[in-house]
């Protein structure tokens, strides 16, 4: 049987659920005869391929990059994979939602000018930081999703449940497997 | 006490007249979720969690405030029930600012409990993200708006279990919100009694003792009944 192609792509989140992922342990070795890794920030490879069969997306749409990854990630994948709290809901990225329209320029002022010890500046430099997008958005709000695995981050036991019933072609979670937070 | 026959799930049960829906149905070990309702004080169908469909009618109705009626037929789960409470559940999640990692009632609160119990695993409608404040002017305890779904426990264990009235609500539609009596600061306020009746009612993190970081707030609910039962039964061992 052919490997499947898998990705995993980092948006607006803390890695946490990567490092969850990585708590698999033993598992990852399992799971190696049966996927090909293709495209991963635990991966040395530096553009998303053609043709992947499923990808994994932790973090909220934060900002262009992401926005540009996650549209060429949806035009080269058959099946994505909302992954962690902050895809499925943007969780804490959110947070400067509420502050209105100009919450990008306050948030900025505040982390880089207002809490500098030394050398206020705004990453302001084009080309090079990415600009921040008005809103953060749910992974869903942008592109559409085919599953859904919540939690900050989903334990390694619940990533298990969710690929070995991929894999068997079962992928939907039930009841606490499902939980937020 | 007359008895009225009815039936509920398919299943003939018996329950005294002037029963809600809701108390026949547990008496005779048929769950339905809820979500306001709070064993100690009256219903008031605010949620609509409890949503049943009754033959006859067109229009879905609250278990918690409908009585029964003889010859009466209801049903409590069903695919266009599934439907509307998963909706609703997601409408509470999109209204407010409900961030379960950071949640003071992470792993011990009813609205996370049933949107994994109903199968949510997204929010299908775009998030509000309004801007609400936190009163934490009082002393041990604070009121975190953003958690807040109106459910009104509060209010309801305030004036009728602790009969101190301070809790109340004010506003309309989505402004809608609970104060401390005259919309004053919680700290301010000359009727509270600090008795922490609210924050053991609250189904979420919105209120909460001071000093509990995510997931720490563990609350004994029964308390309240337990009390409520004491009184009105002179009842003060289980």
């Amino acid at each position: 049987m052919d490997r499947i192609k898998v990705a995993t792509v980092w948006l607006g989140g803390c890695a946490g659920c990567h490092m969850s992922f990585l708590d698999l342990d033993e598992f990852l070795i399992d799971l190696a005869g049966r996927i090909e890794l293709v495209y991963s920030p635990i991966a040395d490879v530096k553009e998303y391929p053609e043709g992947v069969d499923l990808c994994l997306i932790e973090g909220a749409v934060c900002n262009e990059d992401n926005l540009e990854l996650l549209h060429k990630v949806r035009a080269r994948t058959k099946v994505l994979v909302s992954f962690g709290d902050c895809a499925v809901t943007c969780n804490v990225t959110s947070l400067r939602n509420y502050l209105g329209a100009a919450n990008v320029d306050q948030i900025l002022q505040r982390a880089y000018i207002e809490a500098a010890d030394t050398n206020p500046v705004k990453p302001g430099l084009e080309g090079i930081v990415p600009r921040l997008l008005p809103k953060v958005r749910p992974v869903h709000d942008v592109v559409p999703v085919e599953h859904f695995l919540p939690g900050c981050p989903p334990s390694a036991p619940r990533i298990k449940a969710f690929f070995s019933n991929l894999l068997d072609h079962t992928p939907a979670l039930s009841g606490a497997q499902l939980k937020f937070g | 006490m007359a008895a009225k026959t009815l039936i509920i799930d398919g299943k003939q049960v018996s329950a005294e007249n002037h029963t809600t829906i809701l108390q026949a149905a547990t008496d005779n070990g048929i769950a339905i979720p809820t979500l306001c309702h709070l064993e100690g004080v009256y219903d008031v169908g605010a949620c609509r969690l409890c949503i049943v469909e009754v033959k006859g009618t067109a229009k879905l109705l609250p278990a918690c405030t409908t009585r029964i009626y003889e010859g009466m037929e209801v049903t409590t789960d069903s695919e266009r029930l599934r439907k509307y409470r998963r909706m609703t559940l997601e409408l509470l999640f999109a209204e407010r600012n409900h961030i379960c990692a950071v949640c003071v009632a992470n792993g011990h609160c009813e609205l996370q409990a049933l949107a994994y119990g109903l199968g949510m695993d997204h929010v299908r409608y775009d998030y509000c993200n309004p801007a609400w404040a936190v009163d934490a002017s009082h002393r041990f305890m604070g009121m975190d708006h953003n958690r807040c779904i109106l459910c009104t426990r509060c209010v309801r264990v305030c004036w009728h279990i602790e009969g101190a009235g301070t809790k109340n609500v004010a506003g309309r539609g989505t402004k809608s919100r609970i104060i401390s009596d005259l919309n004053e600061p919680w700290g301010d306020s000359t009727t509270c009694t600090s008795c922490g009746k609210c924050v053991l009612a609250c189904p979420t993190g919105a209120l909460f003792h001071k000093g509990d970081t995510a997931g720490e707030s563990v609350r004994d609910r029964s308390k309240l009944g337990f009390i409520v039962n004491a009184r009105e039964k002179q009842q003060w061992t289980v």
